[in-house]
């Protein structure tokens, strides 16, 4: 974490987003949108649907090439051809429907298309399930999850586990930034709590959130910014801290 | 740390609540995943308590019969091996039986024509070798269609079912290939220790793919796959190049099945496995696998083989007409469906929904 702790103290954003646009075909979906994350900065994006906020998301991600603008990750220009490419540079998206494989335990998905290996008998090579257990338990345990079954498949626990599971794989491959999509949709009230407090520990961690919700709640518990889309434009920019639910409801569906 | 002003509250830990039921859980999966091996235990003491009431003989006690179900259970369960793989990956290949025709009729032609300057052992293994790169060829279509084009497995399967059926036809002159070779005779019939050859062969391979299902990133990968395509890709995994290799995979199993078809008979006909594709899809289903992927086992594929050979066997061996195997292994297939989804319903539901 030394890295991210030098990349904040030098007051670079971890990320920063510059006039990017993105049209399909002859519809704007994104224009000119700009933002930056910082280290141990939870940045929320709201606004209504079709408002661009997937679309912005994708474009960080590698999912979709920008039509326009740019991206800088601490400092420097990147394009990134795939999500792979984003995600070798630290760029973690979590998406609402999780992207876990269920049959697989919690090491199986951290690890899902990196499995460690090792030899049996000395020369037999087979999957490491123990080293795969053991960064799981490890990975848990940094989130406070505590859970014991390592070999059962995910499929056997809660929502909130899942949840923590996926957050579990970003962290355990050092996400510097992490884009956590509708995290809190799925879930019962006190999963929804345990899940923003992950939130909370992510960005003492001095990782940078870019957090999308339609949950203004879970917006002013975790968030340090928000940022308003409204029809593929920047609505309205505001600090947690200085503003309110009305404010940020007027700026969602525009006409104030 | 930069920012520490937000400690994660204490007071949200939440016991895991998928914990509650763990022992009866336990029970009840580990009944379901072990099926096969109870109906082939609960199977083999029916039909021993059969034949001594009906005719004071045993069933168990006769090793010509265990030689017999054994030698019975290689072609299917050869041809099941493949399509586990493929079912654990949420697809289906139909074109595994006419695929292993294919295989027995090049194996037939090969052996014959390299036997003529080559001596007999080297002749049958560039036999075997010719059938199961042959095989190859169907999957590899298999896997380049679903994969590239999109075409549903069970769509383009079943056209490569067709296709295969026509060149192993076409191949054989419309005919049966006899073979002459003293070799593979000794291959398709002989023992070693009271164990036949077929069974040997059979053995090896089956644990190298319980090697290569439950032990290699392909084996995950394909576990992955069958149960969240999307994230399998999310996570970088080469879908395409999977499948491809999955569908060679099947047909390069139905190719070994083929190969020992022709070593049994000493002879390649293009109908070998016409009636194998349905009993190597029962076995995999009553091995505990899912059709709609994420679950399933060599081991299971094992034990649903060896139930299909024991009741067509065993059903002979009572005397019962014939056509009750078609019944009792229907039978078979859906009392083992009914167990998995009683076994989702009490278990592995998810708890959010």
């Amino acid at each position: 974490m030394s890295d991210l702790q030098a990349i904040s103290a030098s007051g670079t954003p971890l990320l920063e987003v510059r006039d990017l646009s993105k049209s399909f075909g002859a519809v704007r979906a994104l224009n000119d949108f700009s933002m930056q994350v910082h280290a141990g900065e939870v940045v929320a994006v709201a606004g209504d649907n079709g408002a661009g906020k997937t679309t912005m998301i994708k474009a960080v991600s590698g999912v979709f090439q920008p039509t326009a603008g740019e991206i800088l990750l601490k400092g420097t220009p990147v394009r990134f051809g795939s999500p792979q490419e984003a995600r070798e540079k630290g760029i973690e998206t979590i998406y609402q429907d999780l992207a876990l494989a269920d049959n697989l335990t919690i090491g199986g998905n951290i690890f899902l298309g990196r499995e460690p290996m090792t030899r049996m008998f000395g020369f037999l090579p087979v999957l490491d399930r123990k080293a795969m257990a053991e960064a799981a338990r490890e990975t848990m345990k940094r989130l406070d999850f505590h859970v014991n079954r390592l070999d059962a498949p995910v499929s056997n626990f809660s929502g909130g586990q899942r949840q923590a599971v996926a957050i579990g794989r970003a962290v355990y491959w050092d996400a510097s930034i992490l884009i956590m999509d509708e995290p809190t949709a799925a879930l019962g009230v006190p999963e929804q709590r345990k899940v923003l407090a992950l939130i909370h520990q992510l960005k003492a961690q001095g990782r940078g959130i870019i957090f999308i919700s339609h949950n203004l709640q879970d917006i002013f518990a975790v968030s340090d910014r928000i940022m308003v889309l409204r029809r593929g434009i920047l609505a309205g920019e505001r600090k947690i801290a200085e503003t309110s639910h009305d404010e940020i409801v007027k700026l969602m569906v525009g006409g104030a | 740390m930069t920012n520490t002003t937000a400690a994660p509250p204490e007071d949200t830990g939440i016991a895991p609540p998928a914990d509650h039921a763990d022992a009866a859980k336990t029970w009840i999966s580990r009944i379901a995943e072990g099926r096969a091996w109870l109906f082939l235990v609960v199977l083999v003491l029916v039909f021993e308590i059969w034949s001594h009431v009906s005719f004071g003989a045993t069933f168990v006690g006769s090793t010509y019969n265990w030689q017999s179900i054994a030698i019975f259970a290689t072609a299917p369960l050869l041809l099941a091996v493949g399509e586990t793989f493929v079912i654990i990956s949420s697809g289906i290949d139909l074109s595994v039986g006419f695929t292993m025709g294919l295989a027995a009729v090049i194996a037939a032609h090969v052996t014959n024509l390299t036997g003529q300057s080559l001596p007999a052992p080297l002749a049958v293994l560039l036999g075997v070798v010719a059938a199961v790169i042959v095989a190859g060829i169907p999957g590899l279509v298999n896997g380049l269609l679903i994969s590239r084009l999109r075409v549903p497995p069970f769509i383009g399967t079943l056209g490569m079912y067709g296709v295969a059926r026509g060149a192993a036809y076409l191949l054989a002159g419309g005919t049966t290939v006899p073979v002459s070779n003293d070799f593979i005779s000794t291959l398709g019939n002989g023992t070693i220790g009271g164990v036949p050859w077929l069974v040997i062969i059979t053995i090896v391979f089956v644990l190298l793919m319980h090697y290569l299902l439950s032990q290699t990133r392909f084996g995950q990968h394909n576990y992955a796959i069958g149960a969240n395509e999307q994230a399998a890709r999310r996570a970088g995994i080469n879908i395409r190049r999977h499948i491809v290799w999955l569908y060679v995979l099947s047909s390069m199993c139905a190719g070994l099945g083929g190969a020992l078809y022709t070593a049994r008979f000493t002879a390649g006909a293009a109908q070998a496995g016409e009636p194998l594709l349905l009993d190597c899809i029962a076995a995999v289903v009553i091995g505990g696998a899912s059709l709609f992927g994420g679950s399933g086992s060599i081991m299971g594929t094992v034990a649903g083989a060896l139930v299909i050979a024991v009741i067509q066997y065993g059903l002979v061996f009572v005397d019962v007409q014939p056509f009750w195997q078609f019944v009792a292994v229907g039978v078979v297939i859906i009392i083992s469906v009914l167990i998995d989804q009683l076994q989702r319903r009490f278990s592995g539901a998810r708890q959010d929904e």
